[in-house]
């Protein structure tokens, strides 16, 4: 009863258009904002920032990227995380070793992610579905073997390379919670740009691609444009992701992070919070980044009543059993996932208190 | 001359390594041919049945210890088939996949809790002398390997093309409910493939278990299949046996030749490479069909 849209009048074309025309979603939205700018940096603990949130927020990021290709265009992709190396490398080079500064060192994280996802998706031109996605997995493995073999980008034989302490714009950022509000300010700004680009005609091509391609391209849509165009964007999301992994969480840039597990890993968070939502992406990035912590817990807790004690392989085979049974789990439940949930949630309240 | 004996020895020992290579990617083709799907959890299948097949190796002889595992193999096609892909009828292949992939996970997770994740031996009682003819070394282990998959190939082929059986599951391929209106049974078929995919991955996973021992690169052995089945077509057997063998030889040739040049590893992602050329001359594969979309 108070959740509704009924008495909600538009007066013009700008409150029409509106992400969020309802009065309570943007309150509630502006308070999401003001805890994560304001109060998560204030009273977070130094684990807490450092270990969940700084890589749920990047591996937010990857997810919604993969997101916009798979969830919304249709295309599944077997190599983000190689394009995330992609950013990772191109970023860390640029600002550890050439001094490039940090803004720039993003965007070119993103472009050279970006160009790499171009050739990726020049085989959509002539093939779909399984083939297309082992194409991708090619990728994934091409690139893992160039980061570690040509000398120029991984310096020898380790294909790690570490990072210097961080400046942006002459800024230090030195703490958990400096890296922390960054990552944030960048997922934030790219969020908004991914959302608004869904409800653009681009958007609206894609999810036509996805739906019935011959139909889409019957309409005049250009096929191979657009869904070049989902493989770059894509995978400019991806760079900057890896870029702030990189930067923020791992403090180095290596290879061992962005094999075909993560990229597996990437998927599942995009088909567990839900193909084709931005929301989705975050709630299924936040949900397998907790998952193993979690399970560790649980199996402590287990074995605390019990008195027993548990060994590591066993919460490490937990973690595989459990995590490949969340995605069965979601297919066959719940296809649309985390989001599709949120929203039954909200049409429930739209109701509340009434019955019908 | 040295160097031709070198690419003899490399093309022979490679397109033996290319029929075991075959041999995995025939459990991936047999998947697809009878549900449409690809079985992303085929590398995961193949370690299951090695390991199962290694744990009881010790107590029984090798011959009730294969019995053994082609029974757990049956009784995971038959648990696949109700608690998978039963509720997954009629769903987009993209979601069968995915759930290919969750199943991957999971049977990762109870090998490794039942059998432990360290790297086991297997051993068939073969010496492990290499065969010469003619100057060149030809390993036991491939050589039987390779016998064994043809002997497994040509009753497949059989399979497929003259009984019933197989021809059944040839329709349900096609098109999951033109099959169940001429009657047959969509739940037996995927049983009965992911049963014989099993026993394809326990052929696979003796193979490759003795020659690199049981652990988890076996599921990566997977990956390399991938790109015999692009090369192949995804729906042919001799398909990927030819293809099988055309990645064997090349990989192990540009090894030998390219490898020295840029630091090793070339094996890795060569056959990719090939793979990625004949997406983009015959993206179906030699011998696959092309996809015909209705509209």
């Amino acid at each position: 009863m108070i959740y509704r849209e009924t008495g909600v009048f538009h007066a013009g074309y700008r409150e029409d258009m509106r992400i969020f025309p309802l009065f309570l979603d943007r309150a509630g939205m502006a308070l999401v904002l003001v805890v994560l700018f304001v109060g998560v940096p204030l009273v977070a603990s130094e684990y807490w920032l450092k270990g969940l949130l700084i890589p749920v927020l990047c591996y937010s990021l990857a997810a919604l990227g993969l997101n916009l290709l798979t969830g919304y265009t249709g295309l599944l992709s077997l190599g983000h995380s190689a394009l995330m190396a992609v950013g990772a490398y191109a970023a860390v080079i640029a600002y550890g070793r050439y001094g490039i500064s940090m803004p720039v060192a993003f965007a070119l994280a993103g472009t050279m992610a970006a160009a790499v996802g171009f050739l990726v998706g020049v085989p959509s031109l002539r093939i779909k579905g399984f083939y297309l996605a082992v194409s991708t997995l090619a990728v994934q493995f091409i690139i893992e073997w160039v980061m570690t073999h040509v000398g120029w980008i991984s310096g020898g034989v380790h294909a790690t390379i570490n990072v210097p302490p961080l400046r942006f714009l002459g800024l230090p950022l030195d703490t958990a919670g400096e890296k922390y509000v960054l990552c944030l300010v960048v997922v934030a700004g790219m969020t908004l740009f991914a959302k608004n680009l869904v409800r653009t005609k681009i958007g609206r091509a894609w999810m036509a691609i996805r739906d019935r391609d011959v139909a889409a391209e019957i309409m005049g849509i250009s096929l191979f444009k657009y869904k070049l165009m989902a493989f770059m964007v894509s995978s400019f999301y991806a760079g900057v992701a890896g870029a702030l992994l990189a930067f923020a969480f791992y403090q180095a840039a290596n290879i061992e992070e962005f094999t075909l597990a993560s990229s597996i890993r990437i998927l599942g968070m995009v088909l567990i919070g839900g193909l084709g939502s931005i929301l989705g992406s975050f709630l299924g990035a936040a949900f397998v980044v907790l998952l193993p912590i979690l399970i560790a817990n649980g199996l402590h807790v287990a074995a605390g009543l019990s008195g027993g004690l548990v060994r590591t392989d066993v919460v490490a085979n937990m973690e595989l059993v459990v995590f490949g049974g969340l995605i069965l789990f979601f297919l066959i439940v719940e296809p649309l996932g985390l989001a599709r949930l949120w929203k039954t949630f909200k049409d429930y309240l739209r109701l509340w208190p009434f019955p019908y | 001359m040295p160097d031709l004996l070198f690419a003899i020895e490399l093309t022979i020992s490679g397109l033996l390594n290319g029929v075991m290579y075959a041999l995995v990617a025939l459990g991936f083709v047999l998947i697809y041919k009878a549900s449409g799907v690809f079985n992303f959890a085929q590398g995961a299948m193949t370690l299951f049945a090695a390991l199962a097949l290694v744990g009881i190796l010790a107590r029984v002889g090798l011959g009730l210890a294969i019995v053994f595992a082609i029974a757990v193999m049956v009784v995971f096609a038959f648990a696949m088939e109700r608690v998978v892909l039963r509720p997954l009828v009629g769903r987009p292949p993209l979601s069968i996949f995915m759930a290919t992939i969750g199943v991957s996970f999971v049977l990762e997770g109870v090998a490794q809790s039942i059998w432990g994740a360290e790297p086991k031996g297997l051993n068939l009682g073969m010496s492990a002398r290499p065969i010469e003819i003619g100057g060149v070394y030809i390993g036991r282990v491939e050589l039987y390997s390779a016998a064994a998959a043809a002997a497994l190939v040509a009753v497949l082929i059989w399979f497929f093309q003259k009984t019933t059986i197989g021809l059944g599951l040839r329709a349900v391929s096609d098109d999951h409910e033109a099959a169940l209106s001429v009657g047959i049974s969509l739940r037996r078929v995927w049983a009965i493939t992911w049963t014989i995919a099993g026993l394809v991955a326990v052929a696979a996973g003796i193979a490759w278990g003795t020659r690199l021992g049981v652990h988890f690169a076996v599921v990566l052995i997977a990956f390399k299949a991938l790109p015999v089945i692009i090369i192949g077509g995804i729906e042919s057997i001799p398909g990927a046996i030819l293809a099988g063998l055309i990645v064997g030889a090349t990989e192990n040739l540009a090894e030998g030749f390219i490898g020295p040049a840029v630091g090793g590893g070339v094996k890795d992602f060569f056959p990719y490479l090939i793979a990625l050329l004949f997406l983009l001359i015959r993206p179906y594969g030699l011998f696959g069909r092309e996809i015909i979309e209705r509209v």
